[in-house]
């Protein structure tokens, strides 16, 4: 069948891709694009595994169609490093042991950067309920929610 | 997915191209967050032909208040209606009730007209948008109609749409001088579930804090969400005392004809109608009786 030619924008490059009408955006980033950095973990938006930014809003990447994508701007866990720089969440990921087996680590990190976007001082109930939607079966959950807030405090203290 | 489907994937630039598309194919479906929708197609339950996005209408993707009241695109995602000042300010029951559908990321995508499309009879918008008199403004191959919202929902699954007709909006009326709502609903969790029961009530008071107008609704206790004027009438006219509240409540339960299921028994369901009804019925009266809001 006829593949659909999608240009869009992730992680600050243009970039193009062929996919099925009906393929998710998850599918074409992993299959298609080989950024495998985002996972999957119950394509049914239940999980948080696949979590990226589209225009800036978080969003399950298992339930937006491939070719959405198209003219759109897309954010993966890809693109939060700077060079060989990690983004201050995934340092404080490190520096608090946040992760165990580490397949919800990228959607629990873009979820975090979407929280410290849209409030970059959030409390940790604040953090808690956004990060619901975050499945984690490895950490109990507290040492994930001590990285965001110690990397929003990071964070707050360099924008002084 | 299977590879092998010939699906479409259609990108509507306005409400006409949209009734086209949709009436020139029954089997196509809207798009619109696909939090339903694609969820239901990898599970096998609807095999449609072409995805309609109608995401790229700017007539469903935005939300205006202007002197009609509030208007709702259809696709507009939950994120962007909570993160909305005026309509917060305005209709609090409204905004809570969309701020409680799924995780941060399933508001990122979900919108409340395919809550309301989707016409699960425990949708959260669905009462919240039945207190606030909300109208669903439907296009299709022969113009535009609008319904009001308790009648667009006809069983689980089905709405009163028709082939070629989409959901373009819902238009809610500004709300009268101290006049306010509120959502609840009982889940046995903290966050993301699916209610148990819910309901919604408005209430209008006058300056002596008697209620001059008021509304119900309950959901998840039948096929579709109940308007219960029996309610209504409890309240209106009483300073909603604790005896009135009670009357409500008792309505409430009364008119609620549940099912029982892994979530709660009938019974369980019938008590909780009544429960949560009293309890919106005070929050709404606090928020009346609060700093004015027009």
């Amino acid at each position: 069948m006829t593949k659909l030619h999608i240009e869009t924008t992730i992680n600050r490059e243009p970039a193009e891709f062929l996919c099925d009408p009906h393929e998710t955006l998850l599918s074409a980033l992993r299959n298609g694009l080989g950024l495998t950095g985002t996972k999957e973990g119950c394509a049914t938006g239940d999980c948080g595994a696949c979590s990226i930014l589209l225009d800036g809003r978080l969003v399950p990447a298992c339930l937006v169609l491939a070719p959405e994508a198209q003219g759109r701007t897309v954010t993966t866990i890809e693109g939060l490093s700077s060079g060989d720089a990690l983004h201050p969440l995934q340092r404080k990921f490190l520096e608090h042991a946040a992760l165990q087996c580490g397949v919800c680590t990228p959607g629990f990190i873009v979820a975090a950067k979407a929280l410290l976007d849209a409030k970059p001082n959030p409390s940790e109930e604040e953090t808690r309920y956004w990060l619901a939607g975050n499945l984690c079966r490895c950490t109990g959950y507290d040492k994930i929610i001590r990285a965001v807030l110690d990397a929003a405090s990071e964070m707050k203290e360099a924008a002084v | 997915m299977n590879s092998m489907l010939a699906i479409r994937y259609d990108t509507p630039q306005s409400v006409g191209e949209a009734v086209r598309l949709m009436a020139a194919d029954p089997d196509a479906r809207v798009l619109a967050g696909g939090t339903d929708l694609l969820v239901q197609f990898r599970a096998g339950v609807r095999r449609p032909s072409a995805f309609v996005d109608v995401k790229r209408i700017p007539e469903l993707m935005s939300i205006t208040i202007d002197r009609e009241g509030l208007r709702l695109g259809a696709a507009t995602a939950a994120a962007d209606i909570v993160e909305h000042a005026d309509l917060r300010r305005l209709w609090p029951g409204l905004a809570e009730a969309v701020r409680l559908i799924g995780s941060t990321q399933i508001q990122g995508r979900g919108s409340v007209g395919g809550n309301l499309c989707n016409a699960s009879p425990a949708a959260d918008t669905t009462c919240a948008l039945i207190v606030n008199r909300a109208g669903c403004v439907i296009a299709g191959p022969n113009g535009e109609r609008t319904v009001p919202v308790e009648q667009f929902c006809i069983a689980p699954g089905r709405t009163v749409l028709e082939r070629g007709e989409l959901l373009v909006a819902l238009r809610v009326p500004h709300p009268a001088a101290r006049t306010s709502d509120a959502y609840l609903r009982l889940i046995p969790r903290s966050e993301m579930d699916i209610a148990v029961v819910c309901a919604a009530v408005s209430v209008a008071l006058d300056a002596k804090g008697v209620c001059t107008g008021a509304c119900v609704a309950i959901g998840a206790v039948a096929p579709t969400a109940l308007l219960v004027p029996e309610a209504a009438k409890a309240l209106v006219g009483s300073s909603l005392d604790d005896a009135s509240l009670k009357r409500a409540a008792r309505a409430a339960s009364m008119a609620a004809r549940p099912i029982g299921d892994k979530r709660g028994t009938a019974e369980y369901r019938r008590t909780v109608a009544g429960v949560l009804t009293r309890r919106a019925a005070a929050i709404a009266a606090e928020r009346a009786k609060g700093p004015q809001k027009n």
